[in-house]
């Protein structure tokens, strides 16, 4: 380690100026509508206006004749390259997704036509031209259209697009919920959201030959979309370069490229010059992915003195007709009581298909756990009469009381949301709050104080296939300036500025002599960029290795030039210095001519140049807490919320630049005001979207976002430079600060309830003691509406042994809560007894069971993510087999599977 | 479509070119003279990101058509620095004070604050808030570009 010594100078931990906002500031950014190529086309889309229905043709020759139009290319066309729509996770989609639509359209907005055109005026023009004749269908869009409808996708039983827990009642946590006394059954609804980065979605392909392909991409990650791009068209020889040096602003919808980047992609491949998408914004609030639209319904006891007993919650999800990766979010169930004393909690978690566009991540997607609980603790403490604050003290997880581990198996260390919570209560007065709010009421004046605290797992590696470790490579150029090349993207993040800032400090040069590159993918390795709140932690741990290495080399080197002892040598501001020799200080410069152009003079061994690089890869998981608190006051003629005053205590372990923490953490409240007040993606009976532009879809402007106050708590965590993430905290923590607020607020005209947005009319109603405006899903009439079985598919009746039937080679899938496993099994049997192996990535594991009928059952142990016992129970039917598997705490999980030739 | 031919300033420097009709001025300045710094973020007028300033005043590029600005004189962001490289008070002012994440809402931030306080204006902070509750920023949660407006309102420009 470079210690730094006596005027040294400290970067870390200081607001230092970004280095990303000179250009930004002067308009000289590079976001992808700004490269033009030579020889580059546009492209339009021609999409559905109705939300369900069959194609019945496509004319394009109207189109086609509009003079500079290049061509048209309908999914028949695209299909000449093959794609695997893949998740995240990179794993194959559960229904069938081609990148235009494949004979029926799922959703308004779903792609049908892409044109190729001089401009995207004369492509737009042409994409109205095109016509298309459909037989429509009656829709499934809400969640409970999505329980009685007919199936969105053919071929599947019911719209259920994943599902884990447990659906019969667990009788014993029924039995204590029943007889506790106080029980708070709390239901929340939460809107749609649009992530709506101020930068729309866009790509510019261009093919360079038969084996290179360049994409300049609006992304949270190139290396996330060469590595996403290579595996979904099959293109392992094709050498693929990902560009994105600026990017307006993701929130999660920029994981990876969806149907409308991958169809031109393809054009480009099929037409052969390069082409340009831009999606203007009509089209991203009605055709990019979105995010949210749950319904909670936890069921909550607690004992006479507020402690928590046990709880169960219902969670669903609309994934839309084509999600980028179907998902039930069982991070909710996760983190729902992981940072309280919870004796006993079950659930049940679904994704349900609609005819919606697909779900896509926002930033904290899990975060309808805080939302849920800490509003059901404030409705709990009203019902017992104490003081949120101190219900929450009964219940949270304190630094005394750990390590332990929750029931999922998370183990906990250094959480610290009761001390956040503790150290915000010094800069609040809860008492003198309360006089006020008293005199107040008196006067017709309605103020409410929320508080909420929680936990959130951020720089998560090595337990997703893409959630990887961190890349820093650094090197001294032979000018004596610091160039490092970074797996880190920025989309705002401002990791040019934070990664200068580390490699300034541990290296001991001036912060404006380094220099980071990212944003194209052949810089730096691989990582996923900037999800799940990871870069801080791990890139930081990164580049703090890499920059000791470098620092180490500096002084292997000056100590063979100089004849001193390492540990003499100290590098401060550029200048390499040995203790008790002044007339000996160099500079970098001098120290670095020699490493590259004198390898005479090198050590033996030494590799010359001063170069450095290393892979971090953190703990699993590094957990920020934080307490937040807030005072509104509702208008109780208006509905109006004004919000007075946002204190945010988080501890985010070593803070690298206040200024870009603070910056993450407002964003991410000023989000969750906007879901808490504005905000509203929704759909009418026929699946219309009825918020397409921003005069519709409103988004928080500076009026309606208050000044915020931050406390750092800064707990060092065990990562590498003890940094925690915090880039989704604010969005998860603030609407339930914000909802309680309300709620205190409006508390004397009853409870107000949790159905996002808490628009004026909604609480207009709670005042006004009408019940919300109630957006009661209007029953749409479906086709064939059958009722969905309510237990898992019954297991086929019993037939005659034919043990023989299961014994082969299987191809399965698990959809488990990192998304669905691909694995093989061999199934051997032996009259009852069955014998056989799993395959897949992590390894090969024997084990043993039974078979009765068709039915088989084993159990396998795992100790990846953490330790469990899996117990499978799984049904042959002819070359198919379906099941579930109980996997320990985190419930039940669907497998299904084929026999292999 | 029909062509116009139209002859204007952009930044100090003279344009002369052919436009079609129905080419929106924020088409025009990004894509036929290169200002790649006006933002379009809605193309609806809501945003504020292609805020540029036209014979003084602050516009919406993405509501006028390029024939309009026929004879104008047009300041883009690119402009808005002295020559030598000095930022703008506003640009200085949003960079002191961490007022931007992804940069993509901040050019037309930056058009409105110049256009308030050009000349030697001093606006108050009032004003300057209620110009800028006209344009979006979803990274920043708005509080360096409040801390900016404050130094602004104070400032003798
Ligand atoms: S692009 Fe003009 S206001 Fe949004
Ligand atoms: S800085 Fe990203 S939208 Fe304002």
């Amino acid at each position: 380690m470079n210690a730094p010594g006596i005027g040294a100078t400290r970067y870390i931990g200081q607001r230092v100026p970004r280095k990303e906002d000179p250009r930004l500031l002067t308009g000289r950014g590079q976001f992808v509508d700004d490269i033009t190529l030579p020889g580059m086309l546009h492209v339009a889309f021609a999409r559905s206006p109705i939300a369900r229905g069959k194609i019945l043709s496509i004319d394009t020759a109207a189109a086609l004749e509009l003079p500079g139009v290049h061509a048209i290319y309908t999914n028949t066309e695209l299909a000449a390259i093959k794609v695997e729509m893949l998740s995240f996770y990179l794993t194959p989609p559960t229904v069938p997704i081609t990148p235009l639509a494949n004979g029926s359209v799922a959703y308004v907005g779903d792609p049908i036509a892409l044109v190729i055109a001089d401009d995207r005026y004369i492509a737009e023009d042409a994409a109205s031209l095109i016509e298309i004749q459909y037989e429509e269908e009656d829709p499934v869009v809400t969640i409970s259209d999505a329980k009685t409808g007919a199936p969105v996708h053919a071929g599947t039983d019911n719209n259920i697009a994943a599902i884990m827990g447990v659906e019969e009642p667990d009788e014993d946590l029924e039995a204590i919920l029943h007889s506790a006394p106080c029980l708070v059954t709390h239901r929340v609804t939460h809107q749609r959201i649009a992530q709506s980065p101020m930068e729309t979605r866009g790509v510019i392909v261009t093919r360079e030959g038969a084996e290179e392909l360049t994409l300049y991409i609006t992304c949270q990650s190139p290396h996330m979309i060469a590595r996403y791009v290579s595996l979904a068209l099959g293109l392992p020889d094709t050498s693929i370069r990902v560009i994105a040096k600026d990017v307006g602003g993701s929130f999660g919808l920029k994981n990876h490229p969806w149907r409308e980047e991958m169809s031109v992609i393809i054009a480009g491949l099929l037409f052969g010059r390069p082409l340009k998408w831009i999606e203007d914004r009509v089209e991203n609030l009605t055709s990019a992915n979105q995010a949210r639209e749950q319904e909670f319904l936890v069921r909550t006891a607690f004992d006479a003195n507020g402690r928590l007993i046990a709880s169960h919650g219902d969670y669903s999800v609309n994934n839309g007709a084509y999600p980028q990766g179907a998902d039930c979010n069982i991070a909710v169930h996760m983190f729902m009581w992981a940072a309280y004393k919870m004796p006993a909690y079950a659930f049940l978690t679904r994704g349900w298909y609609s005819n919606t566009v697909g779900l896509a991540a926002y930033r904290g997607p899990w975060a309808m756990e805080s939302l849920a609980r800490e509003t059901a603790l404030d409705i709990a403490a009203r019902r017992l009469g104490l003081e949120p604050i101190e219900l929450r003290r009964r219940n949270l997880v304190t630094l005394t009381d750990q390590p332990l581990t929750t029931p999922f198996g998370i183990p906990l260390g250094d959480i610290t949301p009761a001390e956040c919570l503790e150290k915000l209560l010094e800069t609040l007065d809860v008492a003198a709050f309360r006089v006020e709010q008293a005199e107040a009421r008196k006067q017709g004046r309605y103020l409410g104080l929320g508080v909420a605290a929680y936990i959130e797992p951020t720089g998560s590696a090595g337990s997703i296939a893409t959630m990887t470790g961190e890349l820093a490579q650094l090197r001294i150029e032979p000018t004596g300036k610091v160039t490092a090349t970074m797996s880190t993207h920025s989309q705002g993040h401002g990791t040019q500025t934070t990664m200068a800032q580390i490699i300034a400090e541990k290296l001991g040069v001036a912060y404006e002599d380094v220099t980071v590159f990212e944003g194209d993918s052949s810089r730096g390795g691989f990582s996923p960029g900037a999800a799940g709140s990871r870069q801080g932690v791990i890139a930081g741990g990164a580049t703090i290795k890499a920059s000791e290495l470098l620092a180490e080399k500096v002084k292997t080197l000056a100590s063979h030039l100089f004849n001193a002892p390492v540990e003499s040598i100290t590098i401060e501001n550029g200048m390499v210095h040995i203790a008790g020799a002044k007339e000996m200080t160099r500079s970098l410069r001098a120290i670095a001519e020699i490493a590259y152009g004198e390898p005479a003079r090198l050590p033996p061994g030494f590799e010359a140049g001063l170069e450095a690089q290393y892979r971090y890869t953190p703990p699993p998981m590094t957990f920020t807490s934080a307490a937040h608190a807030c005072i509104v006051e509702v208008d109780t003629d208006t509905g109006f919320v004004k919000i007075q005053r946002w204190i945010s205590c988080e501890d985010c372990g070593t803070i690298i630049n206040p200024a870009v923490v603070e910056g993450q953490i407002a964003g991410g409240l000023a989000q969750a005001i906007g879901t808490v007040l504005l905000e509203e993606m929704s759909f009418d009976a026929r699946g219309n979207p009825t918020a397409v532009t921003y005069k519709d879809y409103l988004l928080p402007s500076i009026s309606d976002i208050p000044d915020f106050e931050y406390l750092h708590a800064c707990t060092p965590s065990q990562s590498v430079g003890g940094i925690r993430g915090v880039g989704e905290g604010g969005a998860i923590i603030g609407p339930p600060t914000l909802v309680n607020a309300i709620a205190d607020a409006l508390a004397p005209f009853g409870e107000v309830p949790v159905e996002l947005p808490l628009t004026p009319v909604k609480l207009l109603g709670v005042i006004e003691g009408r019940s919300l405006a109630h957006k009661a899903p209007e029953p749409v009439a479906v086709a064939a509406a059958a009722p969905l079985p309510a237990a898992a598919p019954p297991a086929p009746p019993p037939s005659a042994p034919s043990s023989a039937a299961a014994d082969g080679m299987w191809k399965m899938i698990l959809s488990t809560p990192m998304g669905p496993q691909e694995m093989k099994g061999q199934f051997i049997t032996n009259g009852t007894l069955l014998t056989g192996t799993l395959f897949s990535d992590v390894g090969d594991q024997e084990f043993e069971g039974s078979i009765t009928g068709n039915s088989l059952k084993w159990d396998l142990k795992v100790k990846k993510p953490i330790s469990l016992t899996l117990k499978y129970d799984v049904q042959i039917d002819g070359d198919n087999l379906t099941g579930k598997v109980k996997m320990g705490f985190f419930g039940n999980a669907k497998l299904t599977g084929e026999r292999l030739p | 479509m029909s062509n116009h031919d139209i002859e204007l300033t952009i930044n100090g420097r003279r344009f002369a070119g052919s436009v079609e009709a129905r080419k929106t001025l924020s088409d025009f300045l990004r894509i036929d003279a290169g200002y790649t710094g006006v933002h379009v973020g809605c193309e609806h007028g809501v945003c504020g990101a292609c805020t540029v300033i036209v014979d003084g005043r602050a516009v919406r590029s993405c509501l006028m058509l390029a024939v309009q600005v026929n004879g104008a004189e047009v300041k883009t962001v690119e402009g808005l620095a002295a020559p030598d490289g000095t930022l703008h008070p506003a640009q200085q002012a949003l960079r002191d004070e961490h007022g931007l994440q992804c940069g993509f809402c901040t050019p037309g931030v930056l058009m409105t604050m110049a256009v308030l306080t050009a000349g030697n204006a001093k606006p108050s902070e009032e004003s300057l808030l209620a110009a800028l509750s006209g344009h979006i920023c979803r990274c920043t949660g708005y509080q360096g570009i409040r801390r900016a407006v404050k130094r602004l309102a104070g400032e003798n420009l």
